[in-house]
């Protein structure tokens, strides 16, 4: 089951902010963390981990494809490694690496894509990663992690300092809203989190658009439709048991991401949902397969109806009967 | 600490690796696949490594001490497990298991088997791999070397030179990259598929300390070894030159035996001539 949090809309800081200061508390205590980065420590927030513990960060500059090797052979050697890119490239131009290096070898090296999704909305498609899940569902032994707000973040930094198998984190860089507030168990992966009650509908959300989800749920609670809000921020393994719990409950299901329709968070659940002979009324909301608009985060988020507004909307068409 | 076994001198290496060669060639036969060419140009230089260079213990595989060997020629890797096999990591008679369901003697290097620290077979992923493992020797507490071995036609993966870039960077004299350079590949000659050349200057440019070595010749490999690291603070680079098939003289410098699996009247030829090779040594060199 899922656990019920609170939320507060107060603004936090951005998840790779979250990360890189969880990160350099834990390095501070153990020596053996390591961080490994693709002239991208600026990007990743992590000029002060440089130079605070200097001979705790490797450089190997614009090289992704090395990045993770050299990462794969340091946790080979015990180390506890996290490589650091940005998720466009760190996921589609290391792909083999990812698989044969460090998922088929089995090495615990933690893959941190930051500014992901389309957190660098304005700079282009090459800079997107719509892509990541989908690649990476398909390689056995990586767990998949996308923390919607500062507290799931700290949690999985811990979570996959502490991980004896590959772990792929993906964070954004802009600042996000606190959804968990005094949280009654520590973040574990593997566990979806209910964010707003409700039976009428149920959004099973992930990354950075739980918190626009959120906002549609408050809108149909005005309008008396009662919606459930699932935060799904490990992809895989899947909180199976939450999630089929949501569609036997309700009478509708919206899947919610900042990644391509296909292959995603929306797939993984739909294929689920058939397994468990469940077919409640379904729309996968994520960026459609077109040449993805430019402009802000914020932006693209609304121009794809991933807002509040637009996701109380996909609700509504979905319930009239 | 664990030691190579009583570093074997050139002469029994040799013998050794003629021996090598007969079960390299009986494996491939029983498997119906494999490849044979460039398992026999690396032989001798996997023969040097386990039997006289790598500072490991079968006994104790998981040593945190102990060197680490990355074959990042990964399709090479039936030479790899007879010598395995011969250093005492896992019985001879496994050996004919591979390729076989459910062997852990994959077509390709994988961590299932003992004594292998890597899983390769994708072109162009060793060399960063060890850069990573030579960074973590350095960062301690257990000191240690790391060699990479390296094919010819695999140089065009532009990921090698991310690698050798790094390295050298990094000043990791701790890591030693050979190339098995047999002038061939799969579809024929490397200078006429993607030529590499000149090989020796481009790692020299890259920041390595290059020595070139007859790849064959156990009096030069072990001098050459011996002298590691070539000099402070730079990787060191063997390029060995080879011979694709080295041992058997129809197969030799043949790219159609790249992957060819010798028949019943092949494999006794070849068996034939390693033994008479093994009663008169040729001379060093070729
Ligand atoms: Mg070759």
């Amino acid at each position: 089951m899922a656990t019920e949090v609170a939320a507060d809309p107060a603004h936090g800081l951005a998840n790779q902010d979250v990360f890189s200061a969880t990160l350099l508390e834990l390095a501070r205590a153990n020596p053996d963390i390591l961080v490994v980065t693709s002239d991208s420590r600026g990007s990743g927030k992590l000029v002060p981990f440089g130079r605070e513990l200097p001979g705790q960060l490797i450089e190997v500059g614009i090289a992704e494809q090395n990045l993770v090797g050299v990462a794969a052979g340091l946790a080979s050697t015990g180390k506890k490694v996290f490589a650091v890119s940005p998720a466009c490239f760190l996921t589609a131009r290391s792909l083999e690496q990812i698989k044969n290096d460090v998922c088929y070898s089995d090495h615990p090296v933690v893959l941190v894509g930051i500014s992901a999704g389309v957190s660098y909305g304005a700079l282009g498609s090459t800079h997107h990663s719509l892509h990541d899940f989908a690649a990476l569902r398909a390689i056995h032994n990586l767990t998949l992690a996308a923390p919607a707000d500062n507290w799931e973040t700290r949690g999985a930094v811990h979570a996959a300092a502490a991980a004896p198998k590959p772990v792929y984190l993906r964070f954004g860089k802009r600042p996000v809203p606190h959804l968990h507030c005094e949280p009654a168990e520590p973040f574990a992966f593997g566990r979806a989190y209910r964010l707003h009650d409700g039976d009428d509908l149920a959004f099973l959300a992930t990354g950075e658009t739980v918190p626009r989800a959120l906002g549609a749920c408050r809108r149909l609670a005005s309008e008396g439709i009662h919606a459930r809000l699932l935060g799904v921020p490990t992809l895989r393994p899947l909180d199976e048991a939450a999630l089929l719990d949501a569609a036997r409950t309700c009478a509708a299901v919206i899947t919610v991401e900042e990644h391509s329709v296909h292959g995603g968070l929306g797939e993984a659940v739909a294929s689920l949902l058939l397994h468990h002979r469940l077919a409640p009324a379904f729309r996968i909301v994520g960026i459609p397969d077109e040449d993805t608009v430019t402009g802000s985060q914020e932006e693209i988020f609304n121009h794809y109806g991933i807002s509040p507004e637009g996701l109380a909307q996909t609700a509504r068409d979905l319930l009239r009967p | 600490m664990s030691t190579a076994d009583q570093r074997s001198g050139p002469a029994e290496l040799s013998r050794r690796a003629n021996r090598l060669r007969g079960r390299v060639l009986r494996a491939i036969h029983l498997a119906g696949a494999g490849h044979t060419g460039g398992s026999l140009s690396c032989l001798d230089l996997l023969t040097i490594l386990y039997h006289r260079v790598l500072r490991i213990d079968p006994a104790h595989p998981g040593d945190p001490a102990r060197d680490r060997y990355i074959q990042s020629k990964g399709h090479s890797v039936e030479a790899l497990y007879v010598v395995l096999a011969s250093r005492g990591f896992f019985p001879d008679a496994d050996l004919d298991t591979l390729c076989r369901y459910r062997s852990p003697l994959v077509g390709h290097p994988t961590r299932k088997t003992p004594g292998i620290e890597q899983n390769t077979g994708a072109l162009g992923h060793g060399l960063s791999v060890a850069a990573g493992m030579a960074l973590g020797a350095r960062l301690g507490p257990h000191p240690f070397n790391v060699y990479c071995l390296l094919g010819d036609g695999e140089l065009a993966e532009g990921s090698n030179w991310e690698a050798a870039l790094c390295a050298a960077h990094h000043r990791l004299d701790n890591l030693t990259a050979i190339i098995d350079h047999n002038g061939l590949q799969i579809t024929g000659a490397v200078r006429e598929v993607m030529n590499v050349e000149p090989l020796a200057d481009k790692w020299r440019a890259f920041g390595w300390e290059v020595r070139e070595v007859d790849g064959h010749d156990f009096e030069t490999l072990c001098g050459t070894f011996d002298a590691l690291p070539f000099a402070p603070g730079k990787p060191s680079l063997i390029l060995a030159h080879t011979i694709k098939g080295r041992g058997v003289s129809f197969m030799e410098n043949q790219a159609g035996w790249h992957h060819r699996v010798p028949k019943e009247d092949e494999l006794r030829a070849a068996l034939a001539e390693l033994e008479s090779t093994a009663a008169t040594p040729a001379p060093h060199g070729h």
